[in-house]
């Protein structure tokens, strides 16, 4: 059946040329995909030709392992995965909205959008947003230098570069799975579906799991080991302790994960039976590692988010965070439960009612902390000077969205309603409310907060804040219909359906999507610009929102030491209380030399190698997969005995450049809070009201 | 804002499903199972709104009143309030023991595995790709692709599948159970007015996955009489031979052509091959493993080759024809 050169690959595999075969809708859709992502490449690769952009590009970004470029790296990724689910999402709104009797999109090819639309999400820009915005905020939080392991970072960096890179290679070469983000098997299985698009799922996620596995391993040892010098753990910032404990998350949520997939590649590849349905296998095994993964991953993303929610309501309200020791507290709580609810993802399985019953009052407790959260919040803007910026805007979507999905959420958690609205929009429209409102108004919030640090220029506030009206509109209108939906008894996942009462509800869910898009693409026009205009926005000074934490206190963008001297640190909102403390800007006499990690390419090495050696797995090109895992390992034995692996930049270097930022510093008059969105804010507060106490 | 959507998308499903009458859904159910389980819904949905009311009622007051160029009372350091602590743990956590003393009693109470009082209906239902089999084992009938249940009997159902995983659900009258291939699942329900309602899998099972849904009608008793015994009269018997030709995978009608049922709409089977559920259970547990061929639901199946073994699955717990009283997550 393979052939030993070309394994399973045929020129049917090719997606792009099944509209010349036949000129339907479908292959239409299908054949564009494939198209846009070739004309994609190609319009990258001369672009790059073109503004001879392929030495920087090598140099200063893939061969970089600063924990600030790999951040970088990490959000743009993550942003162009989010463009593909996102249109994946509109196309699979317009089906349904035509879906009465049968929609313009093959059962199969719908079953594909599915698929890939969570599993994108989920794993290459979800998390990845999650990864970079860690990367970046975490190391200048800490007052750290780096990573603990910054080569490791890379190289985390690079395997989920490469389960993306496959997700985009099964739109060009054959088809990826129709089982869904959560791969269920027996369905997955070999028997019945013996085609390539499980293995792409399989191998996507074995290998950016293992990046992940990494980076939540490097991140926490980074936040034990890398603090500035006074920074004790309740003095960290509230972003710093959300990351903490999704990192630990991470490391005991993903094997589980990384197991069952590799378990199924076991079924698929040599004919085990773990979850086949003959010879003792079975699928309930299955779910209970998949969940025991998904249920923290909800967390691993969120956690993070709420960590910016804490930190923006305290900068633009000018206040310190309310509740920091409950904050804290609350988020290991939620870390604790998260471990203890995964039943509920199938309370439908058929165990005991006092199974559910337990199962479903540990999802209750989650609310605790998580209301207390928001709550804490309210209180953090209670009493300040709230100023109504990009992120606060973002923020207020968040608190009226969030809870509607927590609402739901609860719901949910009592098994006797669950069997009635499980595996039924209504769950759609749960988890997209709880995630987008959560997770991603959060990252967007985040991006408009940190992008002057890491660019050294403002977006621009008022495209800014159309997006985020945008994307709370688009939010509601197409995901409220969905709750509605799964109240009337629409099964998710329906190509077609063939109740009327459906259509009205499904054409406003589509219409919704559509206000979605024109969110994102607002989006990436602030970015654009903000780019145009970067001088009229630029904010060198690195401190552009009278920041509260040690991220702001040095140049924007950062040297790649980030801070020429480590600051002291003597109690939480570091930077705040130094700036009450007098001039945080005085020159400093004594400069050292910094040891700092060298670049590598071994990154780049296993991005192309794990990208091949996955590609041969699917396509079972054994030849290939050989010669991928020779020339991984080979580079890395040869890698480990080629120095130099540090570079120390001498201290008049340092000096040079933090003199610098220093002496432009004290000479810029700054801002008051007043003129934060003026040409005149340079990234210099200026000492502002503080009222009577 | 949010919230008032929310309730108005809900409330204009309600007024959908009102309007479109006969066909009755969760939140008009046809049952007393379906019908605890939306009072339920509502009862949730007012406890948890304690929680989140202040939420709306508070941010915008907040917003508004402590905005910058309102020049309000600005306290930058106050970070605790201890009156206001027991007030932000409180609340959540007094709403969360009122829901959690209502969850238990709701799941104990509304257990797909309990049985109803009464002289139960027993349904033996078996999902294939993109149908469902039922079978009366004691009325010795069997439907694909329609389910009618007399009125005030209770129905005790059990489930198996003989393909993927799916899960079966009739919104008005009862929630979802999973049904596995090699294991067996329950469902206790009961229609308590007449009425016209569907069923169907919810569980992704491949393209035909949304076809795979069928009419529920509860009929008073003796009207159902007269359904079994036209459905006795049937030409067509459930041999061994006529389901392996309904394991193909397909549609309703794809279906009836390849057993050669002479309508399009729901097919009629008399004469169930005995221990039938039993024996396809067992299909899983013979110590082999199954050839692709003799799946149905896989590619490569071939009808004419697929064998079930001869003796059943013995289960525990079983009662009279399998549907007796039953533990939970019984995979023998």
């Amino acid at each position: 059946m393979a052939d030993a050169l070309f394994g399973r690959l045929s020129v049917d595999s090719l997606a792009v040329l099944h509209v010349f075969e036949d000129a339907t809708i479908n292959n239409m859709v299908d054949s564009g995909a494939a198209g846009l992502v070739i004309v994609g490449s190609v319009a990258a690769i001369l672009v790059l030709k073109v503004f001879r952009l392929w030495t920087p590009l090598f140099r200063d970004w893939l061969f970089s392992v600063d924990h600030k470029r790999i951040g970088v790296m990490y959000m743009a990724l993550a942003l162009v995965m989010l463009a593909r689910g996102v249109i994946e999402g509109v196309v699979m709104r317009w089906n349904q909205s035509a879906a009465l009797g049968g929609g313009p999109l093959d059962p199969d090819h719908f079953g594909q959008l599915f698929s890939t639309h969570g599993t994108i999400m989920i794993f290459f820009v979800a998390m990845p947003f999650i990864f970079g915005l860690m990367n970046f905020v975490v190391p200048l939080q800490i007052g750290a230098r780096d990573m603990a392991f910054p080569v490791l970072n890379q190289i985390s960096l690079a395997l989920t570069a490469t389960g993306a890179a496959l997700l985009m290679i099964s739109l060009v070469v054959g088809e990826f799975t129709t089982g869904g983000w959560t791969a269920y098997p027996p369905y997955t299985g070999a028997v019945f579906s013996p085609g390539v698009g499980p293995d792409y799922w399989i191998w996507a996620i074995l290998l950016s799991g293992v990046g992940s596995t990494l980076t939540g391993l490097n991140f926490a040892v980074t936040i034990y080991k890398e603090r500035a010098p006074g920074m004790t753990l309740m003095r960290m910032p509230l972003f710093c302790w959300t990351a903490l404990v999704t990192s630990i998350l991470v490391v005991f949520a993903l094997p589980p994960l990384t197991a069952a997939a590799a378990l199924q590649a076991l079924d698929r590849y040599l004919d085990f039976h773990f979850f086949t349905n003959d010879l003792g296998g079975n699928m309930m095994v299955y779910a209970n590692l998949f969940w025991m993964f998904g249920h923290p991953e909800v967390y691993i993303l969120i956690l993070p988010a709420f960590g910016v929610y804490s930190e923006i309501s305290a900068t633009f309200a000018a206040k310190r965070l309310y509740g920091y020791e409950t904050l804290v507290g609350a988020t290991l709580c939620i870390a604790v439960i998260s471990f203890m609810v995964w039943v509920h993802h199938f309370f439908t399985m058929g165990q005991s009612a006092t199974i559910n019953a337990a199962f479903g009052i540990a999802t209750l407790l989650i609310a605790i902390p998580t209301g207390v959260k928001i709550y804490d919040w309210m209180a953090t803007l209670n009493l300040g000077r709230i100023r109504m910026t990009v992120p606060i805007v973002y923020m207020t979507g968040f608190f009226f969205l969030f809870v509607i999905g927590g609402l739901s959420g609860i719901m949910l958690a009592n098994p006797s309603i669950d069997f009635q609205v499980h595996n039924s929009l209504f769950l759609v429209g749960h988890f997209h409310n709880v995630i987008i409102p959560g997770v991603l108004f959060g990252i967007l919030a985040a991006i408009h907060y940190w992008f002057p640090k890491v660019f050294g220029f403002r977006l621009h506030e008022g495209l800014g804040k159309l997006a985020a009206v945008l994307w709370i509109v688009g939010f509601s209108v197409t995901f409220f219909p969905l709750y509605g939906l799964g109240l009337m008894g629409m099964p998710r996942r329906s190509a077609s359906f063939q109740d009327p009462s459906y259509e009205p509800l499904m054409q406003v869910a589509f219409y919704g999507s559509l206000i979605i898009l024109l969110a994102l693409t607002t989006v990436v026009l602030t970015i654009v610009v903000s780019i145009v205009y970067r001088r009229h926005l630029a904010t060198p000074l690195g401190d552009p929102w009278d920041g509260r934490t040690l991220e702001w206190w040095t140049s924007a963008p950062p040297p790649p030491w980030n801070f020429a001297v480590r600051p002291q640190v003597t109690g939480v909102d570091a930077f705040a209380a130094a700036k009450e403390r007098g001039d945080v800007y005085a020159p400093l006499d004594h400069y050292e030399p910094i040891t700092m990690p060298a670049k590598t390419s071994i990154g780049f090495v296993v991005l192309v190698t794990t990208t091949l050696l996955g590609f041969a797995m699917v396509w079972w090109l054994w030849w290939l997969a050989i010669v991928a895992l020779a020339l991984l390992v080979g580079a890395i034995v040869v890698g480990s005995f080629y120095p130099p692996t540090e570079i120390t930049i001498p201290a008049d270097d340092v000096a040079r450049e933090d003199r610098k930022w220093r002496e432009s510093a004290r000479q810029d008059r700054g801002v008051t809070r007043d003129e934060e969105i003026s040409a005149l804010n340079h990234g210099r507060a200026a000492p502002d009201m503080v009222a009577a106490e | 804002m949010g919230l008032v959507l929310f309730f108005a998308f809900t409330a204009s499903s309600f007024a959908a499903d009102t309007l479109a009458q006969p066909s009755h859904t969760f939140l008009s159910p046809l049952g007393p199972i379906a019908e605890h389980q939306r009072d339920h819904f509502f009862r949730v949905i007012a406890w948890t709104s304690i929680a989140i009311l202040p939420v709306f009622l508070f941010t915008p007051i907040i917003l508004i009143r402590y905005r910058r160029s309102a020049r309000a009372t600005y306290r930058p350091h106050s970070a605790y309030n201890p009156k206001l602590e027991v007030f932000i743990w409180g609340v959540p956590i007094v709403i969360v023991i009122a829901l959690a003393a209502q969850l238990w009693t709701a799941t104990h109470r509304l257990d797909p595995y309990k049985p109803l009082p009464g002289d139960p209906v027993c349904v033996q239902a078996v999902g294939l790709d993109w149908k469902w089999l039922f079978i009366f084992p004691n009325e010795g009938i069997a439907t694909v692709g329609e389910l009618v249940v007399p009125v005030g009997r209770p129905v005790a159902m059990e489930l198996t599948t003989d393909t993927v995983m799916q899960s079966f659900r009739i919104s008005a009258l009862a929630g979802q159970i999973y049904a596995m291939p090699g294991m067996r699942t329950a469902l206790h329900f009961k229609a308590s007015e007449e009425g016209e309602t569907r069923g169907e899998n919810t569980q992704y099972n491949g393209d035909g996955f949304p076809e795979q849904r069928f009419p529920v009608r509860a009929v008073p008793k003796a009207d159902w009489l007269d359904w079994v015994q036209a459905v006795r009269e049937s030409d067509l018997s459930l041999t061994d031979a006529t389901y392996a030709r309904i394991g193909i995978r397909g549609d309703l009608s794809t279906t009836g052509k390849a057993i050669g049922s002479e309508t399009d709409g729901p097919i009629h089977l008399s004469a169930p091959s005995p221990d039938l559920f039993g024996r396809i259970m067992a299909r899983y547990h013979t110590g082999a493993a199954l050839d692709p061929s003799h799946q149905p639901g896989s590619d490569t199946y071939d009808p004419e080759r697929s064998q079930l073994p001869e003796e059943p699955m013995v289960m525990h717990g079983a009662g009279a024809a399998g549907c007796g009283p039953m533990e939970h997550a019984d995979h023998g």
